[in-house]
């Protein structure tokens, strides 16, 4: 069984990502999709199922003072870099939103004071959905372990696709070209890039093709909403062409996609023209990015 | 006072508000620190198009082996919390971009052998778009580390004028530092499912860190998802509407601004304005002819 993995991504937000992944997703019939994003998870508003046991990720560790054997010496808040250990009178808080777990309290501490507790990054779930599986995850408030979180939804992804037999894996990633970008790209066999004609989504858009560039991941680009504005798309084409960054399609703007996805209905359930468009869009990625060998292992799938 | 202008999602209008925000106060006669902290897709230059007159470099520390001495003991990789560190028979490999720069290596190395070197993350650029101070973050593409980036910008505002926070999307690292160095946020969402979804996770995110927000509702008409509950349930004000626009699509699409032409716009900035006004009483005058 060959499974093949294709990455949705932007660099800019909000250019239309998870309604391109579950208008795919159904045109593939068949898949595994795994929602990255996970600050801003939104693919399951699409995808409806019941979600399987909650189950936790835990990442890292946080400080926490044992206060019967701290002397208030201070020496720990001299070496903490992340300005997480402070006085209030003569009690030592730890601030769990800036400590980082690095151990460097406890190694400076005398008296052995210091514990670490593990930490609660997030949560993630397995949702069995009309096309197969979802796997989703919403990442703690103000948790810094997103590349992690994300190389361990993509491992299980991978893993459920070759258990059950699935062809293709389905990656809506973040937004950014930071660490969960690459975690959701690193060992994918194609990227598809969602652009708007706007100079903000082609300037992110260069940024995002460059990073997909060193990961050497074969690159498309889908422009969303091309005629929005008259004549905007031009500008876009020449630089897709001069990044030599295949267009694999044009979706037009249509008002009732958001209308259909306040009804948890995906992109392709809008306009006859843009089903039309997102089904040209699916067939030449896979006539495009999808016909090669896959990609096999991830050695770099390690996330950071 | 500094605002950051943040939203759980990504491309719900933050450029947009963050730029014309500063604009209208720089016009009105304000002091005006714009600062974009969406250091993975900047973009505030594209629309207040600045001059830039310095770029600095900012590094991270990540140690190295500087002395041929290492004992081979791997205390350093043992003690990293961060595998960032991989210890061979007589030398160790650091993987920069696992590091933290903690320090713990450099104390725990009883040889002495490690010390530490800058990595270059990005650059931070300062300049001026007319009347208004602009400085912005910019990752280099392919570095995964965008919070020391945003860490160094937030260390360049001054607590004079009022400083607008271009935030990154999300509610993790990145858009928490951004919104950590802010006195109050402005949540810029949509009405769509996606909008009140992550509208809820950034409110959260503000609550954590201990921050007053207001809510602006960007697109209105475009979405149908109801969000009233929503600003009262969790005590976010709705300061600002506006409209799906043609004309804000289209200066979008070209690199203007847009307040000249969007009512929809305008109206909904005079409001912001208002409101923040009413907060900082200073301001008042200026918006209250
Ligand atoms: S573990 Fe590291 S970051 Fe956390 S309090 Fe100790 S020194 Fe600071
Ligand atoms: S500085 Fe800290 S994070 Fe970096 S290699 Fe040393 S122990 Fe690991």
């Amino acid at each position: 069984m060959k499974t093949r993995q294709l990455a949705v991504l932007s660099g800019k937000g909000g250019t239309g990502k998870t309604s391109l992944v579950a208008s795919l997703a159904a045109l593939a019939g068949r898949a595994v999709v795994v929602d990255c994003d996970v600050d801003a998870a939104n693919l399951a508003l699409l995808m409806p199922g019941s979600d399987g046991p909650t189950e936790s990720f835990y990442a890292g560790r946080r400080a926490r003072i044992l206060e019967e054997r701290c002397a208030a010496c201070g020496r720990c808040t001299e070496v903490c870099r992340f300005g997480a250990l402070t006085f209030q009178g003569s009690r030592l808080v730890v601030d769990r939103l800036a400590c980082e777990g690095c151990g460097a309290c406890a190694h400076a501490c005398p008296n052995a004071a210091v514990a670490y507790d593990d930490n609660l990054a997030g949560d993630w779930w397995v949702r069995p959905v009309a096309e197969g599986l979802l796997v989703h995850a919403r990442l703690g408030i103000a948790q810094d372990n997103s590349g992690k979180l994300v190389a361990s939804l993509r491992k299980t992804g991978r893993e459920l696709a070759e258990r059950d037999g699935y062809e293709l894996v389905l990656v809506d990633g973040p937004p950014g070209i930071g660490c969960p970008v690459h975690a959701a790209l690193s060992g994918v066999d194609a990227l598809l890039v969602v652009t708007e004609p706007t100079v903000a989504a082609e300037h992110d858009l260069r940024r995002i093709v460059g990073l997909a560039a060193r990961f050497e991941v074969p690159t498309g680009v889908v422009i969303n909403k091309h005629d929005l504005v008259p004549g905007a798309c031009e500008r876009l084409e020449r630089s897709c062409a001069e990044l030599k960054v295949p267009i694999l399609g044009r979706i037009p703007f249509d008002p009732l996609v958001p209308e259909r996805a306040s009804r948890g209905r995906p992109a392709l359930a809008a306009s006859a023209g843009t089903a039309e468009a997102l089904a040209d869009v699916w067939s030449r990625a896979q006539e495009k990015l999808l016909s090669g060998e896959p990609n096999g292992s991830n050695p770099h799938l390690t996330g950071a | 006072m500094k605002i950051a202008v943040a939203s759980g999602k990504g491309g719900t209008g933050k450029t947009l508000i963050a730029t014309h925000l500063a604009w209208a106060l720089a016009r009105a006669g304000e002091p005006v620190t714009y600062v974009d902290a969406d250091v993975e897709a900047p973009n505030g230059h594209l629309f207040l198009r600045p001059e830039i007159a310095e770029e600095r470099p900012v590094s991270v520390a990540v140690p190295a082996m500087v002395r041929p001495t290492c004992a081979g003991c791997g205390d350093c990789a043992r003690a990293c919390a961060f595998h960032a560190m991989l210890a061979a028979k007589d030398r160790v490999i650091v993987l920069p971009e696992l590091c933290h720069s903690c320090g713990l290596c450099l104390e725990i190395c009883p040889e002495r052998v490690l010390e530490e070197r800058p990595r270059r993350l990005g650059v931070v650029c300062e300049g001026r778009a007319g009347p208004i101070r602009f400085l912005s973050g910019v990752l280099d593409v392919g570095e995964a580390r965008a919070t020391p980036l945003i860490s160094a910008l937030a260390s360049s505002l001054s607590a004079e004028g009022t400083t607008i926070i271009d935030a990154p999307p999300g509610t993790s690292c990145p858009a928490m530092e951004a919104v950590r160095a802010a006195d109050l946020v402005v949540l810029v969402t949509e009405p769509t499912p996606f909008g009140l979804h992550d509208f809820e996770l950034a409110v959260q995110m503000c609550r954590a860190l201990g921050k007053r927000a207001y809510a602006v509702l960007n697109r209105v008409g475009l979405g149908q998802t109801p969000m009233d509950e929503a600003f009262a349930r969790h005590g976010t004000p709705l300061v600002a509407s506006i409209g799906f626009d043609a004309a804000i699509s289209a200066a979008s699409a070209e690199g203007r601004m847009a307040d000249e032409s969007s009512e929809t716009l305008k109206k909904g900035l005079l409001e912001l304005l208002l409101r923040l006004g009413e907060d900082w009483q200073s301001l008042s005058p200026a918006v209250n002819p």
